[in-house]
């Protein structure tokens, strides 16, 4: 071997390169993100458009919080401000925003993306590695914390609208200067049940009378600018679904199990129990079914695992929705089943190729030998 | 006739097969001036070379004999005089040396003596097996698996079924499409010549459908012959690969760790079958290939007929040249082809293409971390769970991995090219993979280190008792004389 | 309140009771950690880790004062069988020492055969008066022979990396 004095010396990890495939689709993370914000962007403008001024002043300053915490984080860990890019703390802020009231004083949003951004996910060592959605984390931080103000829910009153707030009212109550004029709020029909059913009256009663089914779907009701217009989410999720950003998996069995349970509840004693569309078309099951449980991060990332995934989601949501302590459950079913997440990726595997369903070589060994 | 079965996960990149399907090979390249073959260009071990620097060779001629069971026999490529045996840059992404044999071409190309042969469809079985060993001939698709050994390991099951691979799901690689073009009845032959030493009951040339042209040829050429079917896949990477053809074609999968032959059925590549008509109705061994060169920085992408040995300069000079400094220089599809270290990286029995990719088409980007979106665990076709096997792998947890799937991993790349986090995947399976291999290879070392050091303890032991008891006898011995002695005095 | 305390009082017994059946049935018998230590060293007695033989490394292992990556033969598998065995942190360690092949420079040799009587696994072939070479399928890098050399023919180097042991490194993390 003397005669490879002349040949280039072996490189050292293959050259500094990269092993095949040398093709890639034009696929990427931030490009992922984007497709995400831009789904939530109709049902957002709607929402916005419904709770005026002090609204996008919210909005704007949960986003833009989450996004600055996020370079803080990158930042204190020495890492390249350019991971911004991937705008996975534009989206986390954006579905924060849409699971807050649309009312909220600066302190209560700022504190929410900071939370859901620094210890929602920089704690558990940043994009990827967290196990609770982030944005849930702090929506429901934020619910403990402040009880009072993270359940108030302004009536809608639209831009442009008698009612609605100039905008000096509105600066003064995002800073807090002034609070939300008692006249201004109501309560959704998640809450109204709850406290109906404390209450002994009847679910159907309450549901005719007060909440339309229609208005709920549509969105011309009352609670956070995710839970305002089912239809819009709906529409954004199909459309992810489409895109092929998310699949069908989670959003089926998530929306197909609270509806069967709600079903069957509501068959055995209308009176106690709310009807399954209702279920449907308010809070933030819609949003929760197609961006918040279909977090890639803190779902299972197997077909099974995800059907798992969603029904448990349906199922801990529905039962908080009628028998917890709290009127509405998104935020609390999809953090508990987070949990799960890993157990589930664990046990749930997809069959492989030439394998059963428990990993050993298949017996399909039909050729006999020839002598 | 046939229900195709789909195949589980897989991609469809952009195949860019129109910047070579619709040109003919090109034949009758100038004859380099000097051919490097290296003496490993086969699964197995290297084949021994049967000649002397300074001897002269005809074209044809064996310069090197397999080495072992899974090695394979070399021929000169064209005549000439063999220049050197000596390490060159190997045409593999390492860059190590491997040891080749250079011959420097006459010029003349004259061929060996071709021996007449009968119609082989005569023959036995065995007897064409041999001679299929005989002219070196390895799975042309890139599996450089000695197709001798295959034929024989298939003649030992009862093979039902004897599917051709036709279907080329290696995006920009034309080779076995423009084969089956222009050579269909050739490959019918071969096709029928393997068929006769497996004795298989049916053949099927599965063609994947965005190749309308060689399956039109093919279904003419097979028509005289009834036991030969020509049927359309779905175009769908990896349907290429051995075990997803199956899946696609008979709807059987192969057992984990099992070989096809366990489910009666034997693939072979379309460029092999061609060899094997080559060898068997021509008596040609294997010394040169079709190799599309191709990729954006080629001037006119071509395929080529290239002596085995040939420079990949060289064919890419024959193509008009580079139009600009290639991102990447590969040999095989971009899929699951390598770098090359060099230009002059030659042509070798695997080789079933070279090109030369800009940035564009590599696009290759900078990993991110996961963010555990699962496109990986769609897109593999053998059901695994990319994202898992490379977390364990990266931890150097090789058990972890090896139970998420690594063991049943084809390399195919279907999961890093989906990954948006451009995560390259396929380097932790190949990490680990190699690393599993390494513990192995030092176990068995170990276990042999151990029984030989038993060995030698025994034996010093046992040297010892002989030579103890040898001097306790000379002892006795030398007592007894003296004893009588001593008794006197 | 009475029946609140009975269940809690009967839950804490019954769960103690449970406890401690498990113990005993599930109790886990210890082996005398230094012989299971050995057990898995090669045994070759090669002493590259600077201890007279394997059981002596196993020993200091056990101890602490030697480190569970410093049997070069036994590779990264062995470190982290008995990282794990000992319950050491495999992130604490330093590199890990390289298997050494011995190499016999033919042009000094002189065939003294004193390396091939030193050779604890037969590694070295060769007659005397003949060129020795080393087997190194069988060769441990103990160094032994390199000790009696009279000649100081024989060098200690890591296996060369070739095409056949060659493989990707692990990319680097993202």
């Amino acid at each position: 071997m003397n005669a490879n004095a002349d040949l280039p010396s072996p490189a050292p990890a293959g050259g500094g390169h990269r092993a095949a495939p040398y093709a890639h689709d034009r696929s990427s993370v931030e490009r992922i993100m984007l497709q995400v914000c831009l789904a939530l962007t109709p049902a957002t403008l709607y929402g916005l458009y419904l709770f005026g001024l002090p609204a996008i002043l919210t909005f704007l300053c949960i986003v833009l919080a989450a996004i600055a915490t996020e370079a803080l984080c990158l930042w204190l860990q020495g890492q390249s401000l350019w991971r911004l890019k991937d705008a996975s703390a534009l989206l986390t802020g954006w579905l924060l925003a849409m699971s807050m009231p649309p009312w909220c004083p600066w302190w209560l949003s700022a504190s929410g993306a900071f939370f859901a951004i620094a210890i929602g996910k920089h704690l558990y060592g940043g994009i990827g590695q967290n196990v609770f959605n982030p944005a849930m984390l702090a929506r429901v931080a934020l619910l403990i914390s402040f009880p009072v103000q993270m359940t108030t829910w302004v009536q809608v009153m639209p831009l442009g609208s008698d009612i609605a707030p100039g905008l000096s009212q509105s600066l003064a109550i995002f800073f807090g200067e002034q609070g939300i004029p008692d006249g201004f709020t109501g309560a959704t029909l998640l809450g109204a049940s709850k406290a109906a059913a404390n209450g002994g009256a009847s679910m159907a009663e309450l549901a005719s009378r007060d909440y339309s089914l229609g208005q709920s779907f549509v969105g011309n009701t009352l609670g956070s600018l995710g839970e305002t217009s089912a239809l819009l989410i709906l529409l954004g999720g199909l459309w992810l679904l489409r895109a092929r950003v998310i699949s069908w998996h989670i959003p089926v069995s998530m929306l197909l199990s609270t509806l069967l349970l709600a079903a069957i509840f509501h068959s055995i004693d209308d009176s106690l129990y709310l009807d399954p569309w209702s279920h449907l078309t308010s809070g933030g099951i819609m949003l929760g079914a197609f961006f918040i449980a279909t977090d890639y991060v803190t779902s299972p990332s197997t077909n099974t695992g995800k059907l798992i995934f969603g029904a448990g989601c349906g199922l801990v949501l529905f039962l908080i929705r009628t028998w917890g302590g709290f009127p509405e459950a998104v935020g609390f079913a999809v953090l508990f089943m987070n949990a799960l997440t890993p157990l589930i990726d664990r046990s749930v595997k997809p069959r492989a190729y030439g394998r059963d369903r428990r990993g050993n070589a298949i017996k399909n060994i039909s050729a006999r030998k020839v002598q | 006739m046939f229900g195709l079965k789909s195949i589980r996960g897989g991609v469809h990149p952009e195949t860019k097969k129109d910047l070579t399907s619709e040109r003919s090979i090109l034949t009758a390249l100038p004859l380099p001036k000097k051919l490097y073959l290296p003496l490993s260009q086969h699964a197995g071990v290297e084949s021994r070379p049967q000649v002397q620097v300074g001897d002269k060779v005809l074209k044809g001629q064996l310069v090197a004999r397999s080495g072992g069971s899974l090695s394979a026999n070399l021929h000169a490529p064209t005549s000439g005089i063999i220049a050197a045996i000596e390490p060159i840059v190997a045409p593999h992404p390492s860059g190590l040396p491997a040891v080749a044999m250079v011959i420097e071409s006459d010029g003349e190309d004259r061929w060996k003596d071709l021996p007449t042969l009968n119609d082989p469809l005569d023959l036995s079985p065995d007897e064409l097996a041999d001679r299929v060993e005989e002219a070196g001939i390895v799975g042309m698709g890139g599996a450089i698996f000695p197709a001798a050994v295959k034929l024989r390991q298939g003649r030992r099951f009862e093979i039902k079924t004897l599917i051709i691979n036709g279907s080329e799901c290696e995006p920009y690689l034309t080779c076995d499409d423009r084969l089956m073009q222009e050579q269909a009845a050739a490959i019918v032959d071969g096709a029928r010549m393997i068929r006769h030493i497996i004795e298989a009951y049916e053949v099927v040339i599965a063609i994947e459908d965005n190749k309308p042209d060689a399956t039109a040829a093919l279904k003419q050429a097979a028509a005289p012959y009834g036991m030969i079917n020509v049927i359309n896949v779905p175009t769908h990477y990896p349907m290429g690969s051995a075990k997803q053809l199956i899946q696609a074609v008979t709807g059987k999968e192969v057992p984990a760790g099992g070989r096809s032959n366990d489910i009666g059925v034997l693939v072979h590549n379309v460029g092999t079958v061609y060899a094997i008509h080559q060898a068997l109705r021509l008596g040609r061994p294997l010394i040169s290939r079709i190799v599309t060169v191709t990729g954006a920085c080629v001037k006119t992408p071509h395929n080529v007929e290239a002596l085995l040995g040939t420079p990949v300069r060289d064919l890419i000079q024959a193509c008009g040249g580079l139009t600009a400094h290639p991102a990447r220089l590969l040999m095989g599809g971009p899929m699951m082809g390598q770098i090359i270290p060099s230009i002059d990286s030659p042509v070798i029995k695997g080789t079933t293409g070279v090109l030369a990719l800009n940035q564009r088409e590599v696009n290759e980007h900078l990993p991110a971390p996961c963010i555990r979106c699962g496109r990986c665990v769609d897109a593999c076709p053998m059901g695994l769970v990319p994202l898992e096997m490379a977390k364990h792998s990266g931890a150097d947890d090789f058990d972890q991995a090896q139970d998420f799937g690594l063991r049943d991993c084809i390399l195919c790349g279907s999961c890093a090219y989906v990954c948006p986090s451009h995560i390259p995947l396929v380097q932790y399976f190949e990490y680990a993979k190699g690393e599993l291999r390494e513990r192995r290879n030092n176990e068995s070392k170990q276990e042999y280190t151990k029984r030989l050091m038993d060995q030698r303890n025994e034996r010093v032991e046992r040297e010892k008792a002989a030579k103890a008891a040898a001097k306790k006898a000379k002892k006795r011995a030398s007592r007894k004389t003296k004893s009588p002695a001593e008794s006197e005095s | 309140m009475f029946t609140a305390t009975l269940v809690l009082t009967a839950l804490g017994l019954l769960l103690g009771w449970l406890l401690g059946v498990a113990a005993k049935v599930f109790a886990v018998e210890e082996n005398p950690i230094v012989n299971e230590v050995e057990s898995l060293l090669p045994g070759s007695q090669c002493g590259q880790c600077g201890f007279p033989g394997c059981s002596a490394a196993a020993e200091a292992m056990v101890e602490g004062t030697a480190a569970v990556n410093c049997c070069p033969p036994g590779g990264r598998a062995l470190t982290e069988a008995l990282a794990e065995l000992l319950n050491v942190d495999l992130n604490s360690l330093g590199d890990a020492p390289v298997p050494q092949l011995a190499r016999i420079e033919a042009s000094l040799c002189t065939g003294c055969t004193k390396c091939y009587k030193a050779c604890p696994t037969d590694a070295i072939v060769g007659a005397t008066k003949q060129i020795h070479a080393v087997i190194s399928k069988a060769c441990t890098g103990c160094s032994k022979c390199k000790d009696v050399c009279p000649e100081n023919c024989i060098t200690l180097a890591p296996e060369p990396v070739t095409l056949n042991n060659w493989h990707w490194t692990k990319p680097e993390a993202a």
